[in-house]
């Protein structure tokens, strides 16, 4: 009914929006276009992992390597993703909370690594401690391996994780102000009382966003992690580079069950990072700019 | 002693919240330690080359080839992604359709999504065996294993830098301008182009260097598509990861200091283009 009666009576639209057919064009060639790029890998790393059925996609997971794997994923990240939390909060603290010459500049430093190519970010880290260098034989001496060991896959990801939690608490904090600081240290609170109480409390979910993406990127890195590795099969290989293996060596279905897994984790990661921008948008806001 | 507290005392203004020497000191060393550190280690390695030797190095046939691999399809790449990025944010802002929240979340997925899932799913599905890539193969266009496939792959991971660049922008551009551009006679494509574009322009090019950036760094997501053929679908990094391989550190290093020359003047380029942005329009990212 309204559709005919729109028909005879010619609407006149808005001077400041598109026509209906011209909206809705615009849509679906977005939409296709999403459905194309994003969607339909992720559908596809499902649809792969469950091809041979639920029996094989369980014992693919079950493996003594695939364990190993994701033992030392969990690992890698309980350790990098810690760290980069407590300088995330100490140079949000430093910048946020005081007026230093050089701040700019400090604050560029730290999106650094994000221009850095994973690879390089691992690269790194081999010249450092590889066997050219004057740090790895010299830390071999001692018994301490940190390449193609645990030290340097943690190096590696804490490097590309680096920026994550500080850029969502600087913008935030700095938004936020010194008042509440100064309300209670001029109450008698000192200084950890009030980052505890005070300060911590405001920026929560901020801190909780940064670190949902740290750990995402901390446990799916790849490039950095498979130059520093060495993938000694079973010991050195993350989820994402026994992904690699499996795939490489034709066990398609393996390979698929286990980055469903990273898979898995990245929906997870958007949910509760969808959720904390719809819930806590505002407080959130002042760093929502990638 | 007493001169470094005096000068630690004029470096800040003063204040009454505790903790500046314990945080700054903690910043800047963990900084040093993880990323400033290494990187000069890399940059005295490659300075030790000698002009002559780097650029040998640099010139070498393999390393040219697949620096116009990784730039000529990251280029391409980051043009695709402007042109459907600045669509997606302007549907994504200006309209409301169903599920319109769930694609807004879902631009994200290639943030999330770890390189090397996305590389092996991406050649599932344009392998000529895959969900597109048999509709392609029957005209005897593969995409997986050509630089095609490298073009695909970047797309995806650069695709959400350009829409949440331009996202905020043109969610801040106000409607009165465009309603002063309808009374003064403009019709809407006029409007958009002549109205709305220049004030996202500085956004738009900032996705562009950002996308650009990423996609010549990408290492996960391509290899599995490429097929990896030097001087045809080699990219950079790869390049890095086989002389490492090969114990060649300083084919490695020469390729990785071009290619951070590169980014650094990419990032110098993008804080330009902002700090022109929020001189002309009161606003940047």
């Amino acid at each position: 009914m309204a559709t005919k009666l729109r028909a005879s009576v010619k609407r006149r639209r808005s001077p400041t929006s598109e026509s209906r057919a011209v909206q809705w064009l615009l849509i679906a060639i977005s939409v296709v276009f999403m459905a194309i790029i994003l969607v339909l890998p992720l559908y596809a790393v499902f649809h792969e992992a469950f091809a041979k059925g639920v029996g094989t996609f369980m014992s693919s997971l079950s493996e003594p390597d695939a364990q190993a794997a994701i033992r030392l994923t969990l690992l890698v990240a309980a350790i990098a993703v810690p760290l980069n939390i407590v300088f995330g909060l100490a140079a949000s603290w430093a910048i946020a909370k005081f007026e230093f010459k050089g701040k700019a500049f400090l604050i560029t430093l730290i999106d650094l690594p994000f221009s850095v190519s994973p690879v390089i970010s691992g690269l790194v880290y081999v010249l450092l401690f590889g066997a050219g260098s004057f740090l790895g034989p010299w830390l071999k001496s001692y018994g301490i391996e940190v390449l193609f060991a645990l030290p340097g896959i943690v190096l590696a990801t804490i490097f590309v994780t680096f920026p994550f939690v500080a850029r969502e608490l600087i913008p935030l904090m700095q938004d936020q102000g010194t008042g509440d600081e100064e309300a209670a240290l001029s109450l008698g609170a000192n200084g950890w009382q009030t980052f505890f109480r005070v300060t911590l409390p405001n920026i929560k979910w901020g801190l909780l966003y940064g670190v949902l993406l740290c750990n995402a990127r901390a446990m799916g890195e790849f490039g950095a992690v498979a130059v520093v590795s060495g993938k000694i099969r079973g010991q050195t290989t993350t989820i994402p580079l026994q992904v690699e293996m499996l795939y490489n060596e034709y066990n398609s279905t393996a390979a698929f069950a286990l980055a469903s897994l990273l898979a898995m984790l990245a929906l997870v990661t958007l949910v509760l990072k969808s959720a904390l921008e719809w819930r806590f948008g505002e407080e959130l806001a002042a760093s929502a700019h990638e | 002693m007493s001169t470094t507290s005096r000068r630690a005392w004029s470096f800040r203004q003063p204040s009454v919240i505790p903790g500046f020497g314990l945080t700054l000191g903690f910043t800047l060393a963990y900084f040093s330690l993880i990323i400033l550190i290494p990187l000069v280690a890399l940059a005295i390695r490659s300075a030790g080359l000698g002009f002559d030797g780097f650029w040998r190095a640099a010139t070498d046939a393999r390393v040219l080839g697949a620096l116009r691999v990784s730039f000529v399809t990251a280029l391409i790449a980051a043009a695709v992604n402007v042109v459907f990025g600045t669509l997606i944010a302007w549907v994504l802002v200006r309209y409301r359709f169903p599920g319109r929240r769930i694609f807004d979340a879902i631009i994200d997925l290639p943030f999330a999504l770890p390189t090397a899932v996305a590389g092996i799913a991406l050649t599932a599905i344009y392998a000529p065996n895959g969900a597109i890539g048999t509709l392609f193969a029957p005209l005897g266009w593969r995409i997986a294993y050509t630089p095609a496939g490298i073009v695909i792959a970047m797309i995806f991971i650069g695709l959400p830098f350009v829409v949440r660049t331009i996202q905020p922008i043109l969610e801040e551009v106000s409607h009165e301008v465009e309603e002063a551009s309808a009374t003064l006679g403009a019709n809407r494509f006029q409007t958009i182009t002549q109205v709305i574009f220049p004030s996202l322009m500085p956004a738009i090019l900032t996705g562009f260097a950002l996308a650009f950036a990423r996609a010549v760094g990408e290492y996960g997501s391509i290899i599995f598509i490429a097929g990896n053929i030097p001087f045809v679908s080699e990219i950079a990094p790869l390049l890095i990861y086989i002389r490492l391989q090969e114990f060649n550190y300083v084919g490695a290093t020469v390729i990785a200091t071009v290619m951070l020359m590169i980014s650094f003047a990419l990032l110098f380029a993008i804080n330009l283009i902002q700090a022109w942005s929020r001189r002309r329009y009161g606003y940047g990212n």
